[in-house]
């Protein structure tokens, strides 16, 4: 029911770096299934979560939105558990559900108390297979996206632009496509083609299941076995995977610029580079820099452009390492009001040329790395992000990655940040993407 | 992270109304109490499953206490803890939170102040030494007031752009009037602007006092490890002479006999929906049934009426909630939705219709009995992480809810019953006389329909 547009700020760790991977147990079943599992007995609570490796990067052209869509739809039940039942037996039992959608992947969890995880299990493996689809469901399925996407970008200036910028930078690669869908596409979707996708995407070998907390391996593995265990492998992913690879980006030779001209209050910048992403050898040194740009308030866009020059509200510098192909590095920053973007923009290039010239002093890559530590550390205090953090490196391939992204962290030095911003933060490899407000068309009403 | 907005929001009013929730039968949590001799209550709870520690100190101290021409004092001087103490500028704070990989911050809310603390165990004596630097000896530079100030206004300004943003501060304010419930904790451009440096160094010397808050720590920290950083950091805090009387007052009851409907024309494809009146504050003896009524009427997410209603059966929104912030006065009731400018009247009619239907007819057994189960059984979760632990301490205290708290709640909730859901629907909801704010297209929005619902 979300978008993930993952800012994934950081998943390292020097505390715990190499009993971290070990955590992890790792199953499969004959199917194909995967599953990992993080114990965890701090409280009587788990997380469960199912990672599909579809999402909007592997839609049919003229279909954009479509594996967005239908994550709503698996909501909306099976022949055995009618429509939204799902939720309502997790809720009913304490617990929490939710799914979101990313460029990447689609991810479904409940958290819920450990006891209780036998319900995810069957209720799971129910809807990987049995999906209604119910063409009245579908239709007003639609409606509420459509609403989603009206409230999340067309009436939301400054993410209509990333939304731009984003199209603008990438050519050929199906990453230009926003989660949600283009308005039209997500109108002409039909029962049909959200049966094909399901069909195609959603089995045990295209699939895998993470979970965190207070639980026995053994008797949960043998409660997945029995749910899971009989849903046959599609193999049609194998089979298509040719199909599906989406065309390589080629490389940019001059900046592209956009203007979105509509009614707000301030002018708002996103600039985008492209970036390898995870496990380059750069990523890690791309992640570094980030966080030295602009991860806290002593961070170099805050100090220069919020807190010296008072140009700018906030900003923000993003690398977008964790996909399965390359993608971006975005700088983005609102202007203070009276204040020229153009400003804001000569600015950020300035932070970019100093880094070029100069590297970083060891403490300030130093506060960054720790920073990084200590956000991952924080965050196993959940066992969703637990979960998340195992998830997300098997879906980049396999989680003992996490063990290689930490290493890869550890030994960035500040001549590696100096490196990249040489390498890949240059016009010619940039989209910039200016928020132009506009005047309001009429004022204020006001009636009794 | 990801950012998990969207359903999660739906979920947020609830959380203010439900925010000590649980399941008691497994559940406990081991706090220790004491009190300094300064008359600074600590809560401690310690917890060995990560090598973290967090703290919050809650003060009583919020725009309760300020006056309607200064408003925003309360949360300018939270912000500008951090900003500049006796030894330390606001860039030298800066760089050593983030050198520990910190967080250090305070801000206030309706009725109280929080500045709070998360650090490595490793770093917690810096930590520490950080949190009680800009507690005991924050130096309010002018500078820095200016700059945050600034800051501030146009944080306010670039809000004006979310629809949402704008329908609350239109609602609160038609609701609440010139009570400070009734504004922005924020304060207004004109408010921030009236503020001065000795106004916040009054604040802070009338209510920064140790008699006046309280502290929560959790995680891994042992009780002499708490023992030695309290003697060393806090011990000789002091409030000048004795805490004053409090000049709070409550909101004044609204005389209002008919709706009254405010639109905001913006040029937006979605009218943003909030409609509600005031509610009830959070020791009202009817608010564990309001939150299994709330949970039924369009607390409950997609167990919810409204939501069952609104979005699964009409397709008319991505998200529709109802709320009741507890407050310590009666705080707001509202339903907020959002849907394109041409279906708002639809979805105004049923809104109504459903706060009728609760008032009139009992609600089922089954949406009872799984309200409660929602309610006492998503305990733990709400217990989960250590700041979760810490926020909860404050509030149970703050409300003064009681140490047995959490063993008694599964039976406020479970002792509801559906003739008092009913009860506390005729009581606490108007769908007769309410405020009704809608900000989107007036031209998009068939408003003739929406005078007499």
């Amino acid at each position: 029911m979300f978008i993930a547009r993952l800012v994934f700020i950081g998943v390292c760790l020097f505390l715990f770096s190499d009993a971290q991977a070990s955590q992890v147990k790792e199953f499969r079943l004959k199917n194909g299934l995967k599953v990992l599992i993080v114990e965890d007995h701090k409280a009587p609570l788990a997380t469960f979560q199912i990672w599909y490796r579809v999402g909007s990067m592997d839609e049919p052209t003229g279909k954009t939105g479509i594996s967005h869509l239908l994550e709503h739809m698996m909501f909306k039940g099976t022949p055995k558990y009618g429509s939204k039942v799902f939720s309502n037996i997790i809720q009913k039992n304490g617990g929490g559900d939710n799914a979101h959608t990313s460029k990447d992947y689609t991810m479904y969890f409940q958290t819920l108390s450990s006891d209780r995880l036998h319900l995810s299990i069957k209720l799971e493996a129910d809807r990987m297979r049995n999906l209604l689809l119910d063409p009245k469901e579908v239709s007003s399925e639609k409606n509420v996206v459509m609403e989603e996407r009206r409230m999340r970008y067309e009436d939301s200036p400054q993410n209509l632009l990333y939304e731009e910028v984003i199209a603008a930078s990438m050519k050929t690669h199906s990453y230009r496509w926003p989660v949600i869908g283009w308005m039209s596409d997500i109108a002409s979707i039909e029962r049909k083609d959200l049966f094909e996708h399901y069909r195609r995407m959603y089995s045990p070998d295209n699939a895998f299941i993470v979970i965190a907390g207070d639980v026995d391996p053994e008797k949960i593995m043998s409660d997945i076995k029995k749910h899971f265990g009989r849903i046959k492998p599609s193999g049609l992913r194998k089979k298509t995977a040719k199909k599906n690879t989406v065309n390589a980006e080629p490389g940019q030779n001059g900046e592209r610029r956009i203007y979105l001209k509509k009614e707000a209050e301030l002018p708002y910048i996103v600039m985008a580079y492209h970036t390898p992403n995870f496990p380059d050898n750069d990523s890690y040194a791309l992640d570094v820099m980030a966080t030295v740009l602009s991860d806290g308030k002593s961070s170099r866009l805050y100090k220069s452009l919020v807190y010296e020059k008072k140009m700018a509200l906030n900003s923000g510098a993003d690398y977008n390492g964790f996909h399965r192909d390359p993608f971006i590095f975005t700088f983005a920053a609102t202007a203070a009001p009276g204040k020229d973007i153009g400003e804001i923009e000569e600015t950020i290039y300035d932070e970019i040329e100093k880094i070029k010239k100069e590297p970083p002093s060891d403490k300030e890559v130093r506060k960054a790395k720790n920073q990084i530590e200590s956000s991952f550390v924080f965050a196993q205090d959940a066992t969703y992000t637990k979960a998340y953090y195992a998830g997300m490196f098997e879906m980049l391939g396999d989680w003992r990655l996490m063990d290689r992204y930490l290493e890869g962290i550890r030994k960035v030095s500040p001549q590696d940040l100096q490196a990249v911003a040489g390498k890949y933060l240059n016009e010619l490899n940039r989209t910039t993407g200016i928020l132009v407000p506009q005047k309001k068309k009429g004022g204020p009403g006001e009636q009794q | 992270m990801n950012s998990n907005k969207g359903i999660l929001h739906i979920f947020a009013l609830v959380l203010i109304l439900t925010l000590f929730v649980f399941s008691g039968e497994t559940f406990a949590l081991d706090i220790k109490k004491q009190d300094l001799p300064n008359g600074l209550k600590v809560f401690h709870a310690e917890r060995k499953n990560l090598p973290i520690v967090v703290l919050t100190l809650l003060i009583k101290a919020s725009p309760l206490d300020e006056s309607d021409e200064k408003a925003g004092t309360a949360s300018l001087t939270a912000k500008l803890l951090t900003e500049g103490t006796a030894g330390r500028s606001a860039m030298q704070i800066s760089e050593e939170v983030d050198f520990l990989g910190a967080s250090l911050g305070a801000g206030a809310g309706k009725d109280y102040t929080t500045v709070g603390l998360g650090v490595l165990k490793k770093d917690l004596q810096k930590g520490f030494e950080l949190f009680a630097d800009i507690l005991l000896r924050p130096s309010f530079p002018e500078e820095e007031l200016k700059r945050k100030k600034e800051q501030l206004k146009g944080m306010l300004k670039r809000q004006e752009d979310e629809p949402g943003f704008v329908a609350d501060r239109a609602f609160i304010r038609e609701v609440f009037g010139s009570h400070p419930y009734g504004r922005l904790t924020e304060g207004s451009v004109k408010s921030i602007d009236a503020i001065t440096r000795q106004d916040i160094i009054d604040f802070y010397r009338a209510n920064y006092r140790p008699d006046n808050a309280f502290l929560t720590v959790a995680g891994d920290i042992s009780q002499a490890e708490l023992d030695t950083l309290l003697g060393l950091y806090l011990k000789d805090w002091k409030g000048p002479g004795t805490a004053g009387p409090s000049k709070h007052k409550a909101p004044e009851k609204a005389q209002r006999t008919t709706p009254k409907v405010i639109i905001i024309d913006k040029d937006i494809t979605q009218a943003n929906i909030i409609l509600g009146h005031a509610g009830i504050a959070r020791e009202n003896p009817d608010y564990y049934a309001v939150s299994v009524m709330n949970y039924i009427l369009g607390g409950g997410g997609f167990a919810s009426r409204l939501m069952k209603i609104v979005r699964d059966d009409m397709g008319l929104a991505y998200s529709i909630h109802s709320g009741f912030s507890g407050n310590k006065y009666p705080g707001a009731f509202e339903v907020g939705v959002q849907t394109k400018n041409e279906s708002a009247d639809v979805v105004v009619r049923e809104v109504l219709k459903q706060m009728r239907r609760i008032k009139t007819e009992l609600v089922s057994d089954k949406e009872l009995s799984e309200a409660k189960s929602y309610l006492t059984g998503s305990f733990p979760r709400r217990l989960e992480t250590t700041s979760k632990i810490v926020d909860f301490v404050s509030a149970v205290q703050f409300f003064d809810l009681g140490d047995d708290y959490i063993q008694r709640y599964p039976s406020y909730i479970n002792s509801v019953t559906k003739e008092d859901v009913r009860r506390v629907a005729e009581k606490y909801l108007n769908p007769e006389s309410y405020v009704l704010v809608l900000v989107g297209r007036q031209s998009g929005m068939k408003l003739h329909q929406l005078q007499a619902p």
